[in-house]
């Protein structure tokens, strides 16, 4: 065997080059979404170092692609029948141990390569440990809608998850406790981390470390039935100082209303409203539903169906169908005047 | 020594059947038949009336999803499209088309006259039709058209607990449990038929070294089904026994588990994917050798590959359960187990370029349909490598990544196999020859609308689309993809209909093809086009594994050589 590597080297340096292209492909793709998800652009740990592994295991694809697909080219324009064939058989050949060797072993060695990178990440991954400050929250998944407990604070958000922003240096990461409260749900935030399922009956686990403040998009990714196209996720990564505001108010009781929206306050508490939703200081303490106590802070409702505005909210009472067909909140079949109240009552908790 | 007769000649009896018979007999005739050449048709036909079905549901979805906020259908609709489509294509199109195949070709390879069990054979065609019949009954059952019937809507995998008569009220779940148990007795029965018949009908001479690689590879097939249905057919007993006669199996609400489904489910679901490929390396390596005209490449090595891919994909499962929660060490199992099988996988198409190096190449349509395979199955070997290393598959699994990626295992792959074995066979299933212009102008439009719909797949879930949702928001950057997706379903539709056409005007019109048109090696091409019902007037008696090559160079026999 010659010390030949230079072709080798030159698949590899393109193929490296071919998936780079791809993958720039993508982030073009994102930077001109706003609301772009890629996987290419890690923000977070487990995100990132999954980025990093994945370029690997591009590349060596890439270059196993290019080295059979050249074989396939080769075979098929130089082999074919050309016209003006004399008609006999071509030597007939039955096969080669050597060559047999050689494509067995070489796989063997790329798949050990392959193995053992991913193992790094596996154990980097799920069986991190977590330094004092590890911000906790338990995320239960309903249909079809995120649940966010946080048991330091004692206090509970839906749909809209606020975490710390987290400097490399110093990590604060934060440990997601994952449970389902009826079918099997997955939370997934592609540049936070990769998916982890929420199944009943069982606890998972995962963990995010964002590198940089802002809003990241996500949604449910395992089926969870009718409406689970509509389980958006948003995370929102906030300095230290603005999550620490953000949770001085999150665990305020609701204000109590003026008098006002009195009248709102009454249709509410007395409706069914108060079987699923929970308003702390008062006495709807329902569970089924999102906790509405901070209703307002929220930018989003109906687990990101709709912007968080007087218009959609009174819609979304009135006929939550029309925005999310097949959700388990009723129409609440209130006439227009309890219903223009209700409304004026849920935009008063802020 | 071998002398330059034919290996069988047809006997001379009446033809019986050439006697215009009036419609009923001839009705009666195909219900009743126990004919291992007709019910494969059958089953070949059956198939293809559900492709079209499978097709146009998959079009629906597509429809709805050509641009965001469609609402073309409902997310109840759309739901239940998918779960069909899903189904259909898995239990209803692919296996009975590869029962198909097998039945018609297997004992023709192997020089026997029928299946070893041909009223069992019957049987198992019959439960496949009525296990489709029954799914399909959904649109009209339960509750009635009101609202498309009960056609299930819990997904093709139907994870716990959704199933659960908490979360699946009314007759749906039971319809797609009903439907497939039923069709999973006859795919059992049809498996052990298929085993029976390769181990004990084989004719004189053919030693196990000595069948085609197709009757191997169907082997490990047949194999994997009797393994692999055995665990799917008891999740469903379970989970009847959950819906109705209050188990807790899978009812996570009183202490049941989803783990545990998901576990049944994919012990079946992914040795089923080598259920599916494994014919289609079957056809490629019958046709790759015929039209490359060389004998295949590493006959021992394919075998030795073949029975590895058989084993190792029992213990691959998990890979697909790499989100739930597993320990860092199953997951690392699953990952070195599921990488394990790209190393036979990959022996398979080097020793198939290796049949086509140093040949003389004949592009008629099967062979382009086999180039095209091993080009699609290559990438989708390597976006299975990728999926297999599981943080990756953190972020790709369940998005539309893994969409684009198990279609083009099953359409690249297995599909484009698929027809290249139907235009390789037409010949001596009906007598006649397809259009060539035709199969090669359905190659090149469905090559098109391939490529345009599945290439493109893969985007959108690197962009964070997950699967089964029947809309998305405006500016997530996944609506150009999902146009041009849409876009690649219109070639697709028109490739099958020309396809559908050439089949059918050729069956009534096309040339009288003789009994051996593409100069092959193996029995079936021995007999005359279409075989008689006894297949061969005397058993044939073999030395090679080209039976038909020793015949045509009695200076040059393979049998000096094995």
């Amino acid at each position: 065997m010659s010390l030949n590597l230079g072709p080798g080297k030159l698949f590899r340096t393109a193929s490296a080059w071919l998936c780079i292209g791809m993958t720039e492909a993508a982030f073009a793709q994102a930077g001109a979404a706003p609301g772009s998800a890629s996987i290419f652009s890690p923000a977070s740990t487990p995100a990132d170092s999954i980025y990093h592994l994945s370029l690997f295991v591009l590349a060596i694809c890439g270059a196993i692609f290019l080295a059979v697909f050249s074989l396939l080219v080769y075979s098929v324009v130089k082999f074919r029948r050309r016209a003006g064939d004399d008609g006999r058989e071509p030597p007939q050949i039955y096969g080669s141990n050597q060559m047999e060797l050689a494509w067995t072993v070489i796989p063997v060695l790329i798949v050990v390569v392959l193995f053992l990178a991913s193992a790094r990440v596996i154990h980097a991954v799920e069986d991190a440990r977590f330094p004092a400050g590890t911000t906790e929250v338990t995320v239960v998944g309903h249909q079809f809608w995120w649940e966010f407990q946080y048991p330091q604070q004692g206090f509970i958000a839906a749909n809209e998850l606020h975490v710390p922003v987290s400097d490399p240096q110093h990590p604060t990461p934060t440990h997601l406790t994952l449970l389902s409260a009826d079918t099997d749900h997955s939370f997934w935030v592609p540049r936070l981390a990769g998916k982890t399922d929420l199944i009943p009956n069982r606890t998972n686990n995962m963990w995010i470390d964002p590198h940089e403040t802002g809003v990241y998009v996500g949604q449910c990714a395992q089926y969870c039935g009718t409406q689970h196209a509509k389980m958006l996720l948003r995370v929102i990564v906030q300095s230290r100082a603005d999550f620490e505001r953000w949770v001085v108010e999150q665990r305020q009781p609701a204000q109590p209303p003026g008098d006002s929206v009195a009248k709102g306050r009454q249709v509410f508490e007395t409706t069914a409203c108060v079987n699923c939703h929970t308003v702390a200081g008062t006495n709807a303490n329902g569970k089924f539903g999102p906790d509405l106590t901070h209703l307002m802070s929220r930018e989003t409702i109906a687990a990101g169906a709709a912007l968080n505005n007087r218009e959609n909210l009174r819609q979304w009472v009135q006929d939550p169908d029309s925005f999310k067909p097949g959700a388990l909140m009723p129409a609440m079949q209130l006439d227009e005047h309890d219903l223009d109240a209700v409304t004026d009552y849920l935009v008063t908790l802020k | 020594m071998w002398d330059a007769e034919p290996i069988s000649k047809p006997l001379a009896v009446p033809p019986v059947r050439d006697a215009v018979q009036p419609l009923f007999d001839r009705v009666h005739g195909w219900i009743t038949t126990v004919d291992h050449k007709r019910l494969g048709i059958l089953y070949i036909v059956y198939a293809l009336f559900f492709l079209v079905i499978g097709g146009i549901e998959a079009s629906i979805m597509r429809l709805q999803l050509i641009r965001p906020h469609n609402d073309f259908v409902s997310p109840q609709v759309f739901n239940r499209m998918f779960t069909m489509h899903g189904t259909t294509m898995i239990f209803f199109v692919a296996m009975p088309v590869m029962f198909g195949f097998i039945n018609y070709a297997i004992p023709l390879m192997i020089g026997a006259r029928d299946m070893a069990f041909p009223r069992l054979n019957a049987w198992g065609f019959w439960m496949t039709a009525f296990g489709g019949i029954i799914l399909y009954f959904s649109f009209l059952g339960g509750s009635g058209l009101y609202g498309a019937g009960s056609t299930p809507d819990v997904g093709w995998f139907a994870y716990a607990p959704l199933t659960s008569p908490s979360f699946s009220v009314g007759h749906s779940t039971d319809y797609w449990i009903i439907g497939l148990l039923i069709s999973g007795f006859g795919s059992i029965a049809t498996a052990i038929n298929i085993l029976t018949t390769i181990f004990c009908l084989r004719c004189p001479g053919m030693t196990l070294g000595k069948m085609p690689l197709f009757a191997w590879m169907n082997m490990v097939t047949a194999g994997l089904v009797v393994l692999a249905l055995g665990p799917l057919t008891a999740a469903q007993l379970m989970l009847l026994i959950d819906r109705y006669l209050g188990g807790h199996f899978f009812d996570t609400q009183a202490g049941g588990s989803a783990i545990i489904w998901m576990h049944f489910f994919w012990v079946f679901g992914h040795p089923e994917v080598y259920v599916l490929v494994m014919p289609a390396f079957a056809f490629v390596s019958e046709i790759i050798p015929v039209f490359s005209r060389k004998a295949i490449f590493g006959y021992p090595i394919m075998v030795g590959a073949t029975i590895s891919i058989g084993f190792i994909s029992m213990s691959v499962w998990a890979h697909h359960m790499f989100t739930v929660g597993m320990t860092s060490y199953g997951n690392a199992f699953f990952v070195a187990s599921t990488m394990a099988i790209a190393v036979p996988t990959g022996i398979k198409i080097f020793n198939w370029l290796g049949t086509m190096w140093g040949g003389k190449l004949i592009f008629k349509t099967p062979m382009l349909f086999c180039v095209a395979f091993l080009f699609q199955f290559l990438i989708a070997g390597l976006t299975g490598v990728m999926l297999s290393v599981a943080p990756f598959n953190w972020q790709l699994g369940g998005s539309y990544f893994v969409v684009a990626h198990f279609h083009y295992v099953i359409v690249g792959g297995i599909l484009f196999a698929l027809f290249g074995a139907f235009y390789y066979w037409f010949p001596k299933m009906s007598g006649r020859m397809y259009n060539e212009k035709l199969g090669k102008l359905h190659f090149w439009v469905f090559l098109i609308g391939f490529h345009l719909t599945f290439d493109f797949m893969h985007i959108p879930g690197i962009l964070g689309m997950p699967r089964r949702i029947y809309t998305y928001e405006p500016g997530r950057g996944w609506d150009t993809w999902n146009l041009i997706i849409t876009i690649g379903v219109l070639f697709q539709a028109v490739g099958i209909l020309i396809f559908v056409y050439n089949l059918v005007s050729s069956y009534f019109k096309g040339k009288l093809a003789g009994d051996d048109p593409w100069d092959a090696w193996t029995l079936e091409w021995s007999t005359s086009s279409p075989p008689p019902d006894y297949n061969f007037a005397t058993i044939p008696v073999v030395r090679s594994r080209r039976p038909l090559w020793d015949l045509k160079h009695p200076e040059d026999p393979d049998w000096k050589y094995e």
